[in-house]
Formats: structure tokens, sequence, C-alpha cells
């Protein structure tokens, strides 16, 4: 009888968060896409900031985005399939808790770290120093999709490969990779889309520009940290642009998150 | 005549107090089915494992005694126990390969499937690829079923084909030795008699060590028999005499299906 009255509260309660926190999530998006739909317009993706569209914006985050892959993907998978093909014992584990660490490490003080390494000595802001930021954000979410795709990977396979005479290497080039490929290529698209929206890590790192530039030594524009500044502005034509950048960034996000979900369930 | 000939041979697994395999001596004959049976962990998937040294694909393991396997060039038998050299170990496998329980196909087409070991053992002409993986293919069977889609992913194929597939990929390096480890289990009946039938034919050409759990299948298609329980090899004789006349009495409790 006890337990039966446990469990209704129980269930109650749980019920009750669920249906709190998916109100939140509505109201959060409903009002996005009321206010940004309003003041959103075509020649938005025309124009740049300093005539008041957002087109350099989006193309700065892509590009900010982008350098960040092509420094954090790499390093990531390889770290990754060392930890997993070729590390045994100490060392694997050491890299694998120290990438969990980085996972969980506010991406504010990874903004604070590339601020102190790259910007200060540099003397200004730079569109390198946000990719770095984004990369050291990035790099251990590589490394633990790779590391736990391979692990999927049926130890048997590896074997084959070997008994054809095959070295290492080239099992896991050749097989192993490949085998994971579909896995690993959604987390990366996921680990994108999970850096593409950030504000924190470039926020006193490549800051943001009103220009169109690809200019990477220079500050760098970007739609998030434009949407901080153009929120915390004074004029009411400023903060409409914010819900429309606001709006923007996260449909960009929505549609490559989908993507991956997507490309997961076809596997399966 | 013996191929590989197993002598006073023992193996520990890593971290293991007892050797999981104690003293076993045992020839594998040319050209012959030689079938290891047993009850579950008796040892047979390591001892097979033996044979082509894949154990050493982890580290820490101990042998003991050795594993003498004839070359056919120098006309003598060389301890494979003692091949400590990264191209000493493709060599080995090269000549003796091995089938897993389940069907390992490789994430590529058919036909680059087939030709893997190929490409690793260096042949690069393309005519001569083709012609090796077609031959292959004839000689497990597969070729009517996918010569017009050897561009075809593998993963497409049934588990049968896959496992046929995986034979013919082992077969194109043209191996002395083949070791299969439970090589139908994980099939359908149909299946599992068109591989029985393969291993028959191949055997013309190619050693073959098979572990089973098949009673049936040890008695129907091998030669030689081994018996083998808790790490010992218990008996080991021509099939017909560990079926119809076994010397040992744990040996006829096992066939007769009094234990295991
Ligand atoms: N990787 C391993 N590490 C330690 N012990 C193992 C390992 N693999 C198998 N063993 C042990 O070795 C013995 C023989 O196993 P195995 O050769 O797989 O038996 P079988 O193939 O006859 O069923 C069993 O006692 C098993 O627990
Ligand atoms: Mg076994």
């Amino acid at each position: 009888m006890k337990r039966l009255v446990i469990n209704k509260i129980v269930l109650a309660l749980s019920t009750l968060s669920a249906v709190l926190g998916l109100a939140f999530l509505a109201w959060i998006l409903i009002t996005l896409f009321v206010k940004g739909l309003s003041s959103f317009h075509l020649s938005l993706f025309v124009n740049d900031l300093i005539n008041n569209g957002l087109r350099n914006l989006i193309i700065g985050q892509f590009i900010l985005a982008g350098m960040a892959s092509i420094i954090g993907i790499p390093l990531g998978m390889v770290a990754g399939i060392y930890i997993r093909e070729y590390g045994r014992g100490r060392y694997a584990n050491i890299i694998r808790n120290l990438s969990d660490i980085m996972m969980s490490a506010p991406s504010i003080v990874i903004g604070a770290f590339v601020y102190a390494l790259v910007v200060v000595p540099t003397g200004h802001t730079s569109g390198f120093a946000g990719s770095i930021a984004l990369a050291i954000m990035m790099i251990p979410i590589v490394i633990s999709t790779t590391d736990s795709m391979l692990s999927l990977v049926p130890q048997e396979l590896r074997e084959a490969g070997i008994a054809l005479g095959a070295s290492k290497y080239k099992v896991i080039f050749d097989i192993v990779i490949k085998s994971a490929k579909v896995g690993i290529m959604t987390g990366i698209l996921l680990a994108f889309a999970r850096i593409v929206g950030e504000t924190a890590p470039l926020l006193f790192t490549s800051q943001t520009s009103n220009y169109f530039t690809l200019d990477l030594t220079q500050a760098f524009p970007s739609l998030s940290v434009s949407i901080y500044d153009l929120a915390s502005d004074v004029q009411t034509s400023s903060r409409d642009l914010a819900w429309a950048a606001s709006f923007i960034l996260t449909v960009m996000v929505l549609v490559i998150n989908l993507t991956g979900k997507f490309i997961t369930r076809n596997k399966k | 005549m013996t191929l590989m000939s197993i002598k006073k041979f023992s193996f520990t697994y890593p971290g293991a107090d007892e050797p999981s395999l104690k003293n076993i001596t045992l020839p594998i004959e040319k050209n012959k089915i030689t079938a290891l049976i047993g009850p579950s962990g008796c040892g047979k998937s390591t001892l097979l494992r033996s044979m082509n040294r894949i154990h050493d694909l982890y580290p820490g393991n101990k042998y003991d005694g050795k594993i003498e396997l004839f070359n056919e060039t120098s006309k003598k038998y060389e301890n494979i126990l003692d091949i400590k050299k990264e191209n000493e170990f493709i060599e080995l496998r090269q000549k003796v390969g091995m089938i897993f329980q389940k069907p390992t196909p490789f994430p590529m087409s058919i036909f680059d499937n087939v030709a893997y070991g190929l490409k690793i053992a260096g042949i690069k002409n393309k005519s001569e690829l083709q012609d090796r993986v077609e031959n292959a293919l004839k000689g497990s069977a597969l070729w009517k079923e996918v010569h017009d889609r050897l561009g075809k992913s593998a993963m497409g194929l049934s588990g049968g084909q896959q496992q046929r597939l995986c034979i013919a990929r082992a077969v194109a390096v043209k191996p002395e030795l083949l070791l299969f480890d439970e090589p139908t289990s994980a099939l359908d009946p149909i299946s599992t008699g068109a591989i029985e039938e393969l291993l028959v034919e191949l055997k013309k050409d190619i050693t073959i060590a098979i572990v089973t759990h098949n009673m049936q299948q040890a008695s129907r298609i091998s030669d030689y028999t081994a018996f083998m329980y808790l790490g010992d090899l218990v008996e080991y004789d021509k099939t017909e005499n560990i079926f119809l006349n076994p010397k040992e009495k744990q040996t006829e409790d096992y066939i007769t299906g009094r234990f295991g």
C-alpha cells in the first residue's frame, strides 16, 4: 500500500518536471520563432552588419567553425584511434580522462585560456584565436566519439584482417575505420553542431566585426558574439536584428543536429 | 605426410594461474581434415589460435613446447613459436589462414574482400588479381551467386554467403593450412551443408583444422579427430576409430552424449 502511494507521488513528480522542462523549451522556441520571424527578411542574407544585415556574420561563423574542424577533427580522431587501437593501460587512460575533463570544462574558461595563450602574445584578437578556442572544445568530443565508435567494431574483424597477413595499421585504416565510418562522421557532425553556435569561447578571442572579412589574423565576424552585442544595445532596431540572428543560428544548429540524427537512424 | 607437428605444447593466457593447454602433442596431416572436439572451454579455440599465433594480437601470452610447420622450400620443419619479427608473422599468416565463427566480411565490395589478402601479398597486376579472385570464388562455390555483382558491398550477402566469401578470401592467398573455428555454428542447415561440402572439396589443395561443437559434422567431414578435455588432449585417432571404437572412457562418454 505504502509502496503504491510512493510510486504515484514519484510518477506525478517526474511527469510534472518533464512537462515543466518541455514547457520552458517550447516557450523559448516559440518566442524565438515569433520575434525572429517578425524581424526576418531575405535582405539579411545580402547585407553585412554595417548595413543592418547578417551576411558577414553567418559566413564568419561558418569559417570559424570550419577552421576549428580542420584543426580539431584530425587531432581528435588520431587521439581517439590511439587510445582505442594502440594505447594499452596507463597512457590511454590518462588521455581518456583528460579528454573527459576537457569536455566538461566551461567554455568561457577555454576562451580565457586561448586569450592568455594567443591573444595576449599577439596583442590583438583574431579569427585564428577564435578557431583555436572552438577546436579545443571540439577535440574531446571527437576523441570520445571516435573511441566509442571504434569500440563497437567486433574484435573478430580485426583478427580476420591480421589472419590474412595484414599489419595492424593496415587493418585499422582499411577495415576498422571503414566499419565505424558512419558513426564517426555522425559524431563529428554533432560536434560541429555543438561548436557552431558557441559564444563564450569567441567573446574575447575573435570578438566580432561589422564588416565582411576573410582575414583570420584580425577580429572576425560571428553571429553568436554579435547577438550578444546587439541584444545589449539600446536601439530597438539592433535588438530586432539580434532576434533575427538568434533565429537563424538556432535553425542552423537544429538542421545540423537533425541531419546527424537522421543519418544515425538510417544506419540502424 | 605431417604438415604441422605440435609437440609438448602448453599455453597460458596473460594473468592466468593455470595453463589453458597442457602438454599437447598432435600432428596435422597434409590434405586431410582434422577435427578438434570437446566440451566448451576445453581449449579448442586456444589451440587453433596458436597455430597461426593470432593470440599475439594481445600481449603477455606464454607458449611452451613446439609447433613445427613444414617449410616447402627448405623441406624442413620450422618452429613457429620462434617467430618474433613482423614480416615473419605476416608470412606465417599467409601460410596459415583462419575462418571465424561469425562471418567477418570487410566493409568493401565483394571483389575487394577477396582481393584484400592478394593485394597485401603484393599482387598488383589487374588481370592476375581478377583471375585469382574469380578462381577463389569458384573454388568456394560462390561464383555463380555473385559474379554479376562483384562491385556491390559484401555486407548485402546472406550469412552463409558471407561465410563462403570469407573462405574465398582466405583461399585466394593459397594458404597451406586453413583453421576453422566453429564456422557453421551461426548458420542455417542448408548453408552448413554447403560449407561442409566445400571443406571436403578444398582439402585436395589445402590442409584443414576445424573446431566443431557438432559431433555429426566431425564424423561426416573429418579424417582425423582430436578429443580434448580441460586443456588436455585425451585422444587422437582416425575419425572412424574415435567414433566407433574410442580407446578412452572419457572420449566414449563424450561422443555418446553422456556429458558436455
Ligand atoms: N582471453 C582469455 N584470457 C584468459 N582466459 C581465457 C581467454 N580465452 C579463453 N580463456 C580460457 O581458456 C580456456 C579455453 O578456452 P577456449 O579455448 O575458448 O575453449 P573452447 O574453444 O574449447 O570452448 C577456458 O577455460 C577459458 O576460460
Ligand atoms: Mg571456442
